[in-house]
């Protein structure tokens, strides 16, 4: 099986935000809230990082 | 004196549910989900089942590495450490599969490799938490 190097970061993403925002917050509220903002900095810092990596490292 | 001969008998419900506490950590580790099951929180723990069995099995699908008892290399032992804390899931895929060594020539392989250990750890936090909730600890 073979997929996309985005769809495994928002496959990993996800999986890891639920179980963080079930874990890590009381409250469903604070839960939701928290995972969703996980699955940002997930994606987001994949990204960011991809980025950086491209930009030090061009070639 | 009335608190001295209360001491013994208020320590016996907290050692029962400590017990209780580290069966539900044992029942979580095994089967993803189930420590919260058995606490009757029926939402997070299908949630939790399915993103463990889901980032175990796309671990697989990928060719990830399934680790077996070794001591070798240091990131070799804590793969092994990763991967048996998804409990049944991992015994399950060591009796199917055996253990692998991965796709060495694709990077799905390596990431394969890491969504095994992470499902591994985050249902070990999800066991842990689904203790804490039965021992009151928290909502």
């Amino acid at each position: 099986m073979t997929i996309s190097h985005l769809t495994a970061v928002l496959l990993f993403a996800l999986f890891a935000s639920v179980i963080f925002g079930i874990t890590l917050r009381e409250g469903v509220r604070e839960q939701v809230r928290y995972g969703l903002l996980a699955f940002a900095w997930f994606v987001g810092g994949a990204i960011a990082g991809g980025w950086l990596l491209y930009f030090l490292n061009p070639h | 004196m009335n608190t001295m001969a209360q001491s013994p008998t208020a320590k016996r419900p907290a050692a029962a549910g400590a017990a209780a506490g580290w069966w539900v950590l044992a029942l979580g580790w095994l089967f993803p989900g189930m420590g919260y099951f058995v606490t009757g929180k029926w939402i997070r723990g299908a949630l939790v089942f399915v993103c463990v069995v889901g980032m175990f099995g796309m671990g697989l699908a990928l060719r990830g590495q399934v680790y077996g008892f070794n001591t070798g290399d240091i990131l070799d032992m804590l793969g092994w450490v990763g991967d048996v804390c998804a409990g049944g899931l991992y015994l399950v895929a060591r009796a199917v599969v055996g253990v692998t060594v991965g796709n060495a020539y694709s990077v799905m392989g390596d990431y394969g490799t890491k969504f095994l250990i992470a499902a591994g750890l985050l249902n070990l936090l999800a066991a842990a938490d689904a203790r804490d909730v039965g021992l009151g600890r928290k909502l």
